[in-house]
Protein backbone atom coordinates (compact mmCIF):
# COMPACT_ATOMS: atom_id res chain seq x y z
CA UNK A 1 0.00 0.00 0.00
CA UNK A 2 1.08 3.50 -0.73
CA UNK A 3 1.85 5.40 2.09
CA UNK A 4 2.28 8.89 3.15
CA UNK A 5 0.53 10.67 0.39
CA UNK A 6 0.85 14.25 -0.51
CA UNK A 7 -1.80 16.42 -0.19
CA UNK A 8 -2.49 16.42 -4.15
CA UNK A 9 -2.60 12.55 -4.13
CA UNK A 10 -4.86 13.13 -1.09
CA UNK A 11 -7.00 15.23 -2.67
CA UNK A 12 -7.27 13.25 -5.56
CA UNK A 13 -7.62 10.15 -3.83
CA UNK A 14 -10.86 11.90 -2.06
CA UNK A 15 -12.18 12.75 -5.04
CA UNK A 16 -12.06 9.12 -6.48
CA UNK A 17 -13.54 7.72 -3.41
CA UNK A 18 -16.57 10.37 -3.59
CA UNK A 19 -17.20 8.59 -7.06
CA UNK A 20 -16.32 5.24 -5.52
CA UNK A 21 -19.17 6.00 -2.84
CA UNK A 22 -21.27 7.31 -4.87
CA UNK A 23 -21.04 4.75 -7.90
CA UNK A 24 -21.88 2.12 -5.44
CA UNK A 25 -25.05 4.01 -3.58
CA UNK A 26 -26.42 4.31 -7.06
CA UNK A 27 -25.60 0.41 -7.73
CA UNK A 28 -27.55 -0.62 -4.10
CA UNK A 29 -30.70 1.72 -4.84
CA UNK A 30 -30.33 2.82 -0.91
CA UNK A 31 -27.68 3.81 1.15
CA UNK A 32 -26.79 6.83 3.18
CA UNK A 33 -24.46 9.25 0.87
CA UNK A 34 -24.94 12.73 3.30
CA UNK A 35 -22.79 10.74 6.02
CA UNK A 36 -20.83 9.10 3.83
CA UNK A 37 -19.37 12.05 1.84
CA UNK A 38 -18.64 14.35 4.63
CA UNK A 39 -16.59 11.84 6.72
CA UNK A 40 -15.00 10.93 3.75
CA UNK A 41 -11.93 13.09 3.78
CA UNK A 42 -11.27 11.87 7.49
CA UNK A 43 -11.19 8.06 6.68
CA UNK A 44 -8.81 8.86 3.59
CA UNK A 45 -6.48 10.53 5.63
CA UNK A 46 -6.73 8.01 8.48
CA UNK A 47 -6.22 5.09 6.10
CA UNK A 48 -3.60 6.91 4.32
CA UNK A 49 -1.38 8.96 6.10
CA UNK A 50 -2.08 8.14 9.95
CA UNK A 51 -2.72 4.52 10.74
CA UNK A 52 -0.55 1.89 10.99
CA UNK A 53 -2.14 -1.16 9.25
CA UNK A 54 -1.73 -4.04 6.68
CA UNK A 55 -4.49 -4.95 3.93
CA UNK A 56 -2.60 -8.17 3.49
CA UNK A 57 -2.87 -8.90 7.31
CA UNK A 58 -6.47 -7.44 9.04
CA UNK A 59 -5.92 -9.31 12.05
CA UNK A 60 -2.49 -8.19 12.76
CA UNK A 61 -2.42 -7.42 16.45
CA UNK A 62 -0.18 -4.22 16.48
CA UNK A 63 -2.40 -2.03 13.70
CA UNK A 64 -4.03 0.69 14.65
CA UNK A 65 -7.70 0.31 14.45
CA UNK A 66 -10.52 2.55 13.24
CA UNK A 67 -13.99 2.08 14.83
CA UNK A 68 -16.98 3.51 12.90
CA UNK A 69 -19.74 4.22 15.14
CA UNK A 70 -21.91 5.94 12.67
CA UNK A 71 -22.33 3.08 10.99
CA UNK A 72 -24.81 4.07 8.42
CA UNK A 73 -21.44 5.93 6.95
CA UNK A 74 -20.07 2.40 5.68
CA UNK A 75 -20.21 3.65 2.23
CA UNK A 76 -17.01 5.81 2.82
CA UNK A 77 -15.54 3.02 4.75
CA UNK A 78 -15.99 0.09 2.05
CA UNK A 79 -14.86 3.04 -0.56
CA UNK A 80 -11.53 3.15 1.82
CA UNK A 81 -10.91 -0.29 2.28
CA UNK A 82 -11.83 -1.26 -1.15
CA UNK A 83 -8.82 0.96 -1.93
CA UNK A 84 -6.80 -0.20 0.86
CA UNK A 85 -6.73 -3.65 -1.20
CA UNK A 86 -8.85 -5.27 1.92
CA UNK A 87 -11.11 -6.73 -1.18
CA UNK A 88 -11.67 -6.21 -4.35
CA UNK A 89 -13.30 -2.71 -5.77
CA UNK A 90 -15.49 -5.15 -7.83
CA UNK A 91 -17.38 -5.81 -4.63
CA UNK A 92 -18.73 -2.23 -4.09
CA UNK A 93 -21.12 -2.88 -6.88
CA UNK A 94 -22.97 -5.31 -4.73
CA UNK A 95 -23.29 -3.25 -1.85
CA UNK A 96 -26.40 -4.44 0.30
CA UNK A 97 -27.54 -7.24 -1.98
CA UNK A 98 -27.98 -10.39 -0.73
CA UNK A 99 -24.88 -12.39 -0.21
CA UNK A 100 -22.62 -9.61 -0.16
CA UNK A 101 -20.21 -9.14 2.28
CA UNK A 102 -20.95 -5.30 2.39
CA UNK A 103 -24.15 -5.41 4.56
CA UNK A 104 -26.01 -2.14 5.02
CA UNK A 105 -24.65 -1.67 8.04
CA UNK A 106 -21.15 -2.67 8.68
CA UNK A 107 -20.54 -6.53 9.81
CA UNK A 108 -16.86 -7.48 11.11
CA UNK A 109 -17.65 -11.38 10.66
CA UNK A 110 -18.56 -10.66 6.73
CA UNK A 111 -16.03 -7.61 5.83
CA UNK A 112 -12.40 -7.67 6.34
CA UNK A 113 -10.98 -4.18 7.66
CA UNK A 114 -14.03 -3.80 9.50
CA UNK A 115 -13.44 -3.66 13.09
CA UNK A 116 -16.80 -4.10 14.65
CA UNK A 117 -20.60 -4.37 13.55
CA UNK A 118 -22.33 -1.55 14.00
CA UNK A 119 -25.74 0.51 12.61
CA UNK A 120 -27.22 1.38 16.21
CA UNK A 121 -26.01 4.07 17.01
CA UNK A 122 -24.10 5.58 19.83
CA UNK A 123 -22.20 2.45 21.07
CA UNK A 124 -18.73 3.15 18.97
CA UNK A 125 -16.83 4.79 21.72
CA UNK A 126 -17.43 2.71 24.46
CA UNK A 127 -15.98 -0.40 22.49
CA UNK A 128 -13.02 2.03 21.30
CA UNK A 129 -12.30 2.97 24.84
CA UNK A 130 -12.18 -0.62 25.87
CA UNK A 131 -10.12 -1.64 22.99
CA UNK A 132 -7.67 1.35 24.18
CA UNK A 133 -7.92 -0.03 27.75
CA UNK A 134 -6.81 -3.50 25.97
CA UNK A 135 -4.30 -1.66 24.58
CA UNK A 136 -3.04 -0.09 28.02
CA UNK A 137 -2.95 -3.61 30.09
CA UNK A 138 -1.03 -5.16 27.42
CA UNK A 139 1.47 -2.49 26.82
CA UNK A 140 0.83 -2.26 23.23
CA UNK A 141 1.22 0.67 21.22
CA UNK A 142 -1.45 0.70 18.96
CA UNK A 143 -3.78 3.43 18.57
CA UNK A 144 -7.38 3.57 18.85
CA UNK A 145 -9.66 6.24 16.28
CA UNK A 146 -13.33 6.45 16.76
CA UNK A 147 -15.72 8.32 14.06
CA UNK A 148 -19.22 9.51 15.85
CA UNK A 149 -22.25 11.46 14.17
CA UNK A 150 -23.12 14.55 16.18
CA UNK A 151 -26.49 13.43 15.85
CA UNK A 152 -25.30 10.44 17.13
CA UNK A 153 -23.43 12.05 20.42
CA UNK A 154 -27.31 13.11 21.39
CA UNK A 155 -27.21 9.05 22.89
CA UNK A 156 -26.11 9.08 26.40
CA UNK A 157 -24.11 5.91 25.90
CA UNK A 158 -21.93 8.21 24.14
CA UNK A 159 -21.14 10.20 27.95
CA UNK A 160 -20.63 7.63 29.64
CA UNK A 161 -17.75 6.21 26.92
CA UNK A 162 -16.25 9.72 26.94
CA UNK A 163 -16.70 9.71 30.84
CA UNK A 164 -14.62 6.78 31.05
CA UNK A 165 -12.10 7.09 28.32
CA UNK A 166 -11.07 11.00 30.48
CA UNK A 167 -11.09 8.58 33.73
CA UNK A 168 -8.79 6.43 32.74
CA UNK A 169 -6.71 8.94 30.55
CA UNK A 170 -6.93 7.06 27.61
CA UNK A 171 -4.46 8.95 25.81
CA UNK A 172 -4.33 6.30 22.83
CA UNK A 173 -7.92 7.21 21.91
CA UNK A 174 -9.10 9.85 19.40
CA UNK A 175 -12.44 10.15 18.60
CA UNK A 176 -13.49 12.61 15.72
CA UNK A 177 -17.08 13.86 15.01
CA UNK A 178 -18.44 14.16 12.09
CA UNK A 179 -19.77 17.80 12.87
CA UNK A 180 -21.78 18.67 9.71
CA UNK A 181 -24.75 20.31 11.67
CA UNK A 182 -27.43 17.61 10.30
CA UNK A 183 -29.45 14.69 11.18
CA UNK A 184 -32.32 13.08 9.54
CA UNK A 185 -35.10 15.38 11.31
CA UNK A 186 -33.19 18.27 10.46
CA UNK A 187 -30.27 20.33 11.96
CA UNK A 188 -28.86 19.04 15.13
CA UNK A 189 -29.07 22.31 16.81
CA UNK A 190 -33.30 21.99 16.27
CA UNK A 191 -33.61 18.42 16.75
CA UNK A 192 -31.78 18.18 19.90
CA UNK A 193 -29.02 20.81 20.71
CA UNK A 194 -25.71 19.19 21.60
CA UNK A 195 -23.50 22.87 22.18
CA UNK A 196 -21.69 24.01 23.32
CA UNK A 197 -19.33 20.99 22.25
CA UNK A 198 -16.31 22.22 22.99
CA UNK A 199 -16.66 22.68 26.44
CA UNK A 200 -18.65 19.60 27.12
CA UNK A 201 -15.82 16.96 25.89
CA UNK A 202 -13.09 19.27 27.74
CA UNK A 203 -15.73 19.10 30.84
CA UNK A 204 -15.09 15.03 30.67
CA UNK A 205 -11.28 15.35 30.92
CA UNK A 206 -10.68 15.39 26.55
CA UNK A 207 -8.31 17.14 24.65
CA UNK A 208 -10.44 18.65 21.99
CA UNK A 209 -9.05 19.74 18.71
CA UNK A 210 -11.12 21.89 16.63
CA UNK A 211 -10.34 21.55 12.37
CA UNK A 212 -11.16 21.85 9.04
CA UNK A 213 -12.88 17.83 8.44
CA UNK A 214 -12.30 18.33 4.57
CA UNK A 215 -9.41 19.59 4.88
CA UNK A 216 -6.57 17.20 4.57
CA UNK A 217 -3.69 19.01 5.82
CA UNK A 218 -5.47 20.34 8.79
CA UNK A 219 -6.43 16.25 9.70
CA UNK A 220 -3.15 15.13 9.53
CA UNK A 221 -2.20 18.27 11.74
CA UNK A 222 -4.75 17.15 14.16
CA UNK A 223 -4.09 13.78 14.31
CA UNK A 224 -1.04 14.61 15.29
CA UNK A 225 -2.07 16.76 17.78
CA UNK A 226 -3.60 13.94 19.07
CA UNK A 227 -0.87 11.61 18.95
CA UNK A 228 1.21 13.72 21.05
CA UNK A 229 -1.25 14.54 23.60
CA UNK A 230 -0.52 12.69 26.94
CA UNK A 231 -2.82 11.63 29.56
CA UNK A 232 -5.51 12.66 28.02
CA UNK A 233 -7.73 11.26 25.25
CA UNK A 234 -8.05 13.86 21.74
CA UNK A 235 -11.42 14.34 20.38
CA UNK A 236 -11.25 15.97 16.81
CA UNK A 237 -14.12 18.17 16.56
CA UNK A 238 -14.09 17.78 12.29
CA UNK A 239 -16.02 21.03 10.82
CA UNK A 240 -17.92 19.01 7.50
CA UNK A 241 -20.78 19.63 5.24
CA UNK A 242 -23.07 16.84 4.91
CA UNK A 243 -22.98 15.43 1.58
CA UNK A 244 -19.19 17.67 0.85
CA UNK A 245 -18.54 17.41 -3.36
CA UNK A 246 -21.77 17.23 -4.78
CA UNK A 247 -24.06 20.39 -4.69
CA UNK A 248 -27.54 19.24 -4.51
CA UNK A 249 -26.32 16.91 -1.35
CA UNK A 250 -24.41 19.46 0.26
CA UNK A 251 -25.89 20.62 3.12
CA UNK A 252 -29.57 19.04 2.33
CA UNK A 253 -30.92 16.80 4.97
CA UNK A 254 -33.07 14.65 2.35
CA UNK A 255 -29.63 12.88 1.23
CA UNK A 256 -29.16 11.63 4.48
CA UNK A 257 -30.46 8.33 3.28
CA UNK A 258 -31.05 8.36 -0.39
CA UNK A 259 -29.33 6.85 -3.24
CA UNK A 260 -29.01 8.98 -6.60
CA UNK A 261 -30.72 7.97 -9.32
CA UNK A 262 -29.42 7.62 -12.85
CA UNK A 263 -29.66 11.21 -14.10
CA UNK A 264 -28.34 12.59 -10.65
CA UNK A 265 -25.68 10.06 -10.69
CA UNK A 266 -24.77 11.47 -13.66
CA UNK A 267 -24.66 15.19 -12.68
CA UNK A 268 -22.94 14.28 -9.40
CA UNK A 269 -20.19 12.28 -10.96
CA UNK A 270 -20.19 15.06 -13.51
CA UNK A 271 -19.53 17.69 -10.69
CA UNK A 272 -16.42 15.63 -9.58
CA UNK A 273 -14.56 15.68 -12.72
CA UNK A 274 -15.41 11.62 -12.90
CA UNK B 1 -65.47 -18.33 16.64
CA UNK B 2 -65.68 -15.36 14.98
CA UNK B 3 -65.39 -16.07 11.07
CA UNK B 4 -64.29 -13.39 8.61
CA UNK B 5 -65.33 -13.29 4.78
CA UNK B 6 -62.22 -11.25 3.70
CA UNK B 7 -64.08 -11.33 0.23
CA UNK B 8 -60.50 -11.40 -1.35
CA UNK B 9 -59.11 -11.77 -4.91
CA UNK B 10 -55.40 -12.59 -4.11
CA UNK B 11 -54.18 -11.92 -7.24
CA UNK B 12 -55.85 -8.46 -7.51
CA UNK B 13 -54.98 -7.06 -3.92
CA UNK B 14 -53.90 -3.44 -3.27
CA UNK B 15 -50.86 -2.94 -1.54
CA UNK B 16 -49.80 -0.53 1.24
CA UNK B 17 -46.90 -0.13 4.07
CA UNK B 18 -48.36 -0.91 7.63
CA UNK B 19 -46.43 2.13 9.11
CA UNK B 20 -49.39 4.19 6.90
CA UNK B 21 -51.55 2.71 9.02
CA UNK B 22 -49.87 3.38 12.03
CA UNK B 23 -49.50 6.94 11.39
CA UNK B 24 -53.13 7.20 9.94
CA UNK B 25 -54.57 5.94 13.47
CA UNK B 26 -52.05 7.82 15.25
CA UNK B 27 -53.40 11.37 14.00
CA UNK B 28 -56.99 9.35 14.26
CA UNK B 29 -56.74 8.94 17.77
CA UNK B 30 -55.43 11.91 18.82
CA UNK B 31 -57.99 14.04 16.85
CA UNK B 32 -60.41 12.28 19.45
CA UNK B 33 -58.06 12.60 22.42
CA UNK B 34 -56.24 15.94 23.36
CA UNK B 35 -54.23 14.03 25.85
CA UNK B 36 -52.37 12.05 22.92
CA UNK B 37 -48.69 13.36 22.53
CA UNK B 38 -46.10 12.10 20.34
CA UNK B 39 -42.43 11.79 20.91
CA UNK B 40 -40.24 11.39 17.49
CA UNK B 41 -36.37 10.48 17.77
CA UNK B 42 -35.00 11.49 14.01
CA UNK B 43 -36.55 9.22 12.54
CA UNK B 44 -40.13 10.86 12.42
CA UNK B 45 -40.92 10.70 8.82
CA UNK B 46 -39.90 7.09 8.34
CA UNK B 47 -42.16 5.98 11.26
CA UNK B 48 -44.92 8.48 9.72
CA UNK B 49 -45.02 10.33 12.80
CA UNK B 50 -44.66 13.09 10.84
CA UNK B 51 -48.11 13.43 9.64
CA UNK B 52 -49.18 14.01 13.59
CA UNK B 53 -46.26 16.26 14.03
CA UNK B 54 -47.54 18.52 11.11
CA UNK B 55 -50.64 18.48 12.39
CA UNK B 56 -50.59 18.80 16.61
CA UNK B 57 -47.05 20.30 16.45
CA UNK B 58 -48.17 21.80 19.82
CA UNK B 59 -47.90 18.11 20.65
CA UNK B 60 -45.42 16.70 19.38
CA UNK B 61 -41.88 16.10 21.33
CA UNK B 62 -38.53 15.47 19.64
CA UNK B 63 -36.00 13.78 21.93
CA UNK B 64 -33.32 13.37 19.39
CA UNK B 65 -31.33 10.32 18.65
CA UNK B 66 -32.27 9.29 22.56
CA UNK B 67 -33.99 6.20 22.92
CA UNK B 68 -33.47 5.58 26.24
CA UNK B 69 -34.27 8.77 27.54
CA UNK B 70 -37.28 8.44 25.11
CA UNK B 71 -38.62 5.84 27.02
CA UNK B 72 -38.32 7.98 30.28
CA UNK B 73 -39.91 10.71 29.28
CA UNK B 74 -42.79 9.30 27.88
CA UNK B 75 -42.98 8.04 31.51
CA UNK B 76 -43.13 10.75 33.09
CA UNK B 77 -45.59 12.60 30.34
CA UNK B 78 -48.17 9.24 31.34
CA UNK B 79 -47.73 10.20 35.01
CA UNK B 80 -48.90 13.63 34.20
CA UNK B 81 -51.93 11.73 32.41
CA UNK B 82 -50.54 12.23 29.15
CA UNK B 83 -50.78 9.52 26.98
CA UNK B 84 -47.52 9.27 25.05
CA UNK B 85 -46.82 7.56 21.82
CA UNK B 86 -43.55 6.40 21.30
CA UNK B 87 -42.34 5.55 18.20
CA UNK B 88 -38.74 4.01 16.57
CA UNK B 89 -37.37 1.38 14.90
CA UNK B 90 -38.20 -1.84 16.63
CA UNK B 91 -34.60 -2.83 17.34
CA UNK B 92 -34.17 0.26 19.27
CA UNK B 93 -37.33 0.75 20.46
CA UNK B 94 -37.23 -2.47 22.15
CA UNK B 95 -33.98 -3.68 22.29
CA UNK B 96 -32.32 -0.07 23.30
CA UNK B 97 -34.56 0.89 26.17
CA UNK B 98 -35.62 -2.43 27.27
CA UNK B 99 -35.01 -1.85 30.58
CA UNK B 100 -36.88 1.57 31.12
CA UNK B 101 -39.48 -0.51 29.61
CA UNK B 102 -39.25 -2.70 32.05
CA UNK B 103 -38.66 -1.09 35.17
CA UNK B 104 -40.24 1.99 34.36
CA UNK B 105 -43.20 1.70 32.19
CA UNK B 106 -44.59 -2.01 32.97
CA UNK B 107 -43.62 -2.88 36.48
CA UNK B 108 -45.65 0.72 37.32
CA UNK B 109 -48.26 -0.26 34.70
CA UNK B 110 -47.27 3.42 33.12
CA UNK B 111 -50.09 4.26 29.90
CA UNK B 112 -47.36 4.67 27.30
CA UNK B 113 -47.98 3.40 23.96
CA UNK B 114 -44.96 1.73 21.85
CA UNK B 115 -45.12 1.94 17.89
CA UNK B 116 -42.22 -0.26 16.70
CA UNK B 117 -41.50 0.20 12.85
CA UNK B 118 -39.45 -1.81 11.07
CA UNK B 119 -40.38 -5.12 12.23
CA UNK B 120 -38.99 -8.00 10.20
CA UNK B 121 -36.64 -9.30 7.81
CA UNK B 122 -38.54 -7.02 5.03
CA UNK B 123 -36.79 -4.09 6.28
CA UNK B 124 -33.95 -4.88 3.54
CA UNK B 125 -31.25 -3.42 2.53
CA UNK B 126 -30.09 -1.74 5.64
CA UNK B 127 -29.36 -5.20 6.99
CA UNK B 128 -29.56 -7.01 10.29
CA UNK B 129 -28.87 -4.41 12.55
CA UNK B 130 -32.31 -2.60 11.36
CA UNK B 131 -34.10 -5.68 11.04
CA UNK B 132 -36.47 -6.61 14.28
CA UNK B 133 -36.93 -10.01 14.77
CA UNK B 134 -36.99 -10.14 18.37
CA UNK B 135 -39.52 -7.52 19.65
CA UNK B 136 -42.41 -10.08 19.93
CA UNK B 137 -40.33 -12.10 22.31
CA UNK B 138 -38.71 -9.44 24.66
CA UNK B 139 -42.28 -7.40 24.68
CA UNK B 140 -44.54 -10.32 25.40
CA UNK B 141 -42.35 -11.37 27.93
CA UNK B 142 -43.02 -8.41 29.96
CA UNK B 143 -45.90 -8.24 32.96
CA UNK B 144 -48.67 -5.61 31.74
CA UNK B 145 -47.25 -5.47 28.53
CA UNK B 146 -50.05 -6.25 25.81
CA UNK B 147 -48.70 -6.62 21.92
CA UNK B 148 -50.53 -6.32 18.48
CA UNK B 149 -49.33 -7.42 15.23
CA UNK B 150 -51.91 -6.13 12.67
CA UNK B 151 -52.00 -8.09 9.10
CA UNK B 152 -51.89 -5.28 7.14
CA UNK B 153 -52.26 -1.14 6.63
CA UNK B 154 -56.23 -1.00 7.83
CA UNK B 155 -55.69 -3.28 10.83
CA UNK B 156 -52.72 -1.87 11.82
CA UNK B 157 -54.40 2.06 12.16
CA UNK B 158 -57.41 0.05 14.08
CA UNK B 159 -54.44 -0.89 16.54
CA UNK B 160 -53.33 2.18 17.13
CA UNK B 161 -56.34 3.77 17.60
CA UNK B 162 -57.70 0.90 20.26
CA UNK B 163 -54.50 1.11 22.14
CA UNK B 164 -54.72 4.51 22.73
CA UNK B 165 -58.42 3.39 24.13
CA UNK B 166 -56.59 0.71 26.34
CA UNK B 167 -55.34 2.00 29.69
CA UNK B 168 -51.10 0.55 30.44
CA UNK B 169 -48.67 -0.38 28.04
CA UNK B 170 -49.04 -1.59 24.37
CA UNK B 171 -46.67 -2.61 22.02
CA UNK B 172 -47.61 -2.70 18.06
CA UNK B 173 -45.68 -3.82 15.20
CA UNK B 174 -45.71 -2.78 11.85
CA UNK B 175 -43.19 -2.92 8.74
CA UNK B 176 -41.30 -0.54 6.67
CA UNK B 177 -42.39 -2.51 2.95
CA UNK B 178 -45.65 -2.14 1.35
CA UNK B 179 -48.06 -5.49 2.03
CA UNK B 180 -51.22 -6.80 1.05
CA UNK B 181 -54.38 -5.06 2.20
CA UNK B 182 -56.53 -7.93 3.07
CA UNK B 183 -58.60 -6.76 5.34
CA UNK B 184 -61.51 -3.66 4.93
CA UNK B 185 -62.92 -0.92 7.12
CA UNK B 186 -65.80 -3.05 7.67
CA UNK B 187 -63.73 -5.91 8.73
CA UNK B 188 -63.98 -6.38 12.79
CA UNK B 189 -60.97 -5.45 14.60
CA UNK B 190 -61.17 -6.22 18.48
CA UNK B 191 -58.00 -5.85 20.49
CA UNK B 192 -57.59 -9.38 21.83
CA UNK B 193 -59.86 -11.18 19.76
CA UNK B 194 -58.29 -13.55 17.17
CA UNK B 195 -60.61 -14.17 14.22
CA UNK B 196 -60.77 -17.41 11.12
CA UNK B 197 -60.10 -15.73 7.76
CA UNK B 198 -60.45 -19.02 5.83
CA UNK B 199 -62.04 -21.91 7.55
CA UNK B 200 -60.55 -25.39 6.87
CA UNK B 201 -60.55 -29.26 8.64
CA UNK B 202 -57.61 -30.40 8.51
CA UNK B 203 -54.98 -28.55 9.75
CA UNK B 204 -54.90 -24.58 11.47
CA UNK B 205 -52.52 -21.58 10.74
CA UNK B 206 -52.23 -18.88 12.92
CA UNK B 207 -50.53 -15.75 11.44
CA UNK B 208 -49.67 -13.01 12.41
CA UNK B 209 -48.59 -9.61 10.40
CA UNK B 210 -47.99 -9.92 6.69
CA UNK B 211 -48.18 -13.86 7.42
CA UNK B 212 -51.39 -13.67 7.42
CA UNK B 213 -51.78 -12.75 3.55
CA UNK B 214 -48.74 -15.74 2.86
CA UNK B 215 -51.30 -18.21 4.80
CA UNK B 216 -54.35 -17.62 2.73
CA UNK B 217 -51.71 -17.61 -0.24
CA UNK B 218 -50.78 -21.13 1.05
CA UNK B 219 -54.16 -21.99 1.94
CA UNK B 220 -55.60 -21.88 -1.31
CA UNK B 221 -52.99 -23.56 -3.18
CA UNK B 222 -53.12 -26.93 -0.49
CA UNK B 223 -56.99 -26.58 -1.41
CA UNK B 224 -56.11 -27.30 -4.77
CA UNK B 225 -54.70 -30.28 -3.70
CA UNK B 226 -57.38 -31.53 -1.67
CA UNK B 227 -56.10 -30.03 1.60
CA UNK B 228 -58.79 -27.90 3.95
CA UNK B 229 -56.83 -25.11 5.59
CA UNK B 230 -58.19 -23.11 8.26
CA UNK B 231 -56.34 -19.73 8.63
CA UNK B 232 -56.32 -18.08 11.98
CA UNK B 233 -55.75 -13.71 11.65
CA UNK B 234 -53.96 -14.03 15.52
CA UNK B 235 -53.19 -9.99 15.65
CA UNK B 236 -52.85 -9.85 19.42
CA UNK B 237 -50.04 -11.98 20.49
CA UNK B 238 -50.95 -10.84 24.36
CA UNK B 239 -53.06 -11.47 25.92
CA UNK B 240 -53.89 -14.53 23.59
CA UNK B 241 -57.24 -15.17 22.86
CA UNK B 242 -56.86 -18.77 23.98
CA UNK B 243 -60.78 -19.72 23.42
CA UNK B 244 -60.53 -18.73 19.57
CA UNK B 245 -56.82 -20.95 19.61
CA UNK B 246 -58.08 -24.06 21.50
CA UNK B 247 -61.46 -24.58 19.00
CA UNK B 248 -58.78 -23.57 15.98
CA UNK B 249 -56.74 -27.01 17.24
CA UNK B 250 -59.66 -28.74 18.47
CA UNK B 251 -61.28 -28.48 15.34
CA UNK B 252 -58.49 -29.61 12.80
CA UNK B 253 -56.07 -31.14 15.40
CA UNK B 254 -52.35 -29.81 13.63
CA UNK B 255 -51.32 -26.12 13.73
CA UNK B 256 -48.76 -24.07 11.92
CA UNK B 257 -47.88 -20.81 13.70
CA UNK B 258 -46.24 -18.50 11.25
CA UNK B 259 -44.78 -15.30 11.73
CA UNK B 260 -41.88 -12.51 10.82
CA UNK B 261 -40.08 -13.03 13.39
CA UNK B 262 -37.38 -15.60 15.34
CA UNK B 263 -39.49 -18.36 15.93
CA UNK B 264 -37.79 -18.79 19.32
CA UNK B 265 -40.40 -16.77 21.87
CA UNK B 266 -42.35 -15.05 19.38
CA UNK B 267 -46.16 -15.20 18.58
CA UNK B 268 -45.63 -19.01 17.77
CA UNK B 269 -44.16 -19.94 20.92
CA UNK B 270 -46.80 -18.03 23.32
CA UNK B 271 -49.59 -19.88 20.98
CA UNK B 272 -47.56 -23.57 21.32
CA UNK B 273 -46.63 -22.64 25.33
CA UNK B 274 -50.71 -22.27 25.81
CA UNK B 275 -51.92 -25.44 23.10
CA UNK B 276 -49.44 -27.52 25.36
CA UNK B 277 -51.37 -26.96 28.33
CA UNK B 278 -54.72 -26.76 27.17
CA UNK B 279 -54.86 -28.70 23.50
CA UNK B 280 -51.40 -30.17 22.77
CA UNK B 281 -51.96 -31.22 18.53
CA UNK B 282 -49.17 -31.93 16.46
CA UNK B 283 -47.64 -28.18 15.49
CA UNK B 284 -44.51 -26.76 13.37
CA UNK B 285 -43.42 -23.03 13.68
CA UNK B 286 -42.28 -20.73 10.06
CA UNK B 287 -40.38 -18.13 11.67
CA UNK B 288 -36.40 -17.04 11.64
CA UNK B 289 -34.41 -20.03 12.56
CA UNK B 290 -31.70 -18.59 15.40
CA UNK B 291 -30.05 -16.45 13.01
CA UNK B 292 -29.24 -12.91 12.56
CA UNK B 293 -31.15 -10.86 9.08
CA UNK B 294 -28.95 -10.12 6.15
CA UNK B 295 -29.05 -6.83 3.42
CA UNK B 296 -30.98 -7.79 0.82
CA UNK B 297 -34.26 -6.83 -1.30
CA UNK B 298 -37.16 -7.58 0.97
CA UNK B 299 -38.69 -10.57 -1.50
CA UNK B 300 -35.57 -12.12 -2.04
CA UNK B 301 -34.96 -12.18 1.94
CA UNK B 302 -38.68 -13.40 2.57
CA UNK B 303 -37.61 -16.54 0.40
CA UNK B 304 -34.27 -17.15 1.57
CA UNK B 305 -35.38 -17.48 5.47
CA UNK B 306 -38.12 -19.53 4.40
CA UNK B 307 -41.56 -17.19 5.00
CA UNK B 308 -43.42 -17.40 2.10
CA UNK B 309 -46.17 -19.20 1.41
CA UNK B 310 -44.46 -22.05 0.19
CA UNK B 311 -42.81 -22.70 3.10
CA UNK B 312 -46.34 -22.58 4.86
CA UNK B 313 -47.80 -24.84 2.84
CA UNK B 314 -44.75 -27.78 2.98
CA UNK B 315 -45.12 -27.05 7.01
CA UNK B 316 -48.97 -27.74 6.82
CA UNK B 317 -48.33 -30.67 4.68
CA UNK B 318 -45.89 -31.94 7.26
CA UNK B 319 -48.12 -31.31 9.95
CA UNK B 320 -50.68 -33.23 9.28
CA UNK B 321 -48.47 -36.75 8.57
CA UNK B 322 -48.21 -36.15 12.39
CA UNK B 323 -51.17 -36.33 13.04
CA UNK B 324 -51.54 -40.15 12.69
C1 LIG C 1 -29.73 3.73 18.07
C2 LIG C 1 -30.14 4.28 16.74
N1 LIG C 1 -31.19 5.11 16.66
C3 LIG C 1 -31.58 5.58 15.47
C4 LIG C 1 -30.94 5.23 14.32
C5 LIG C 1 -31.43 5.72 12.97
N2 LIG C 1 -30.47 6.70 12.41
C6 LIG C 1 -29.56 6.35 11.49
S1 LIG C 1 -28.58 7.61 11.03
C7 LIG C 1 -29.39 8.70 12.04
C8 LIG C 1 -28.99 10.13 12.09
C9 LIG C 1 -27.56 10.29 12.44
O1 LIG C 1 -27.17 11.62 12.44
P1 LIG C 1 -25.65 11.98 12.59
O2 LIG C 1 -25.09 11.22 13.75
O3 LIG C 1 -25.50 13.44 12.65
O4 LIG C 1 -25.01 11.34 11.30
P2 LIG C 1 -24.55 12.03 9.92
O5 LIG C 1 -25.09 13.41 9.88
O6 LIG C 1 -23.09 12.01 9.96
O7 LIG C 1 -25.10 11.15 8.85
C10 LIG C 1 -30.41 8.03 12.73
C11 LIG C 1 -31.33 8.66 13.68
C12 LIG C 1 -29.86 4.34 14.45
N3 LIG C 1 -29.17 3.90 13.38
N4 LIG C 1 -29.46 3.90 15.66
MG1 LIG D 1 -24.70 14.88 11.39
Amino acid sequence: MQRRMTREQLRDKTRQLRVSILKMLYEAGSGHPGGSLSAIDVMAVLYHNVMKHDPNNPGWPERDRFFLSKGHACPALYAVLADCGYFSIDTLKNLRKYGCILQGHPCMRHTPGVEVSAGSLGQGLSIAAGNALAAKLDNKAYRVYCLMGDGELQEGQIWEAAMTAGHYKLDNLCGIVDYNGLQIDGKVEDVMNINPLKEKWEAFNWNVVETDGHDVLKLEEAFSRADSCKSKPTVIIAHTVKGKGVSFMENNPSWHGAAPDKDQLASALAELGA
Amino acid sequence: MRIVDLNLDLNNIKMKPTRDGYGEGLVAAAEKNPDIIALGADITASVRVDWFRDRFPERFIGIGIAEQNQMGIAAGLSLAGKIPFVTNYGVFLAGRSWDQIRTTVCYANLNVKLGGAHGGISVGPDGATHQALEEISIMRCLPNMRVIVPADSIETRKAAMAAAEIYGPVYIRFGREKVPCITSEDTPFEFGKAYCVREGTDAAIIACGVMVYESLVAAEALAKEGISVMVINNHTVKPLDAETLIEAAEKTGAVVTAEEHQAAGGMGSAVLEMLAQNCPVPAKMIGVMDRFGESGDPGVLMKEFGLVSSNIAAAVKEVIKMKK
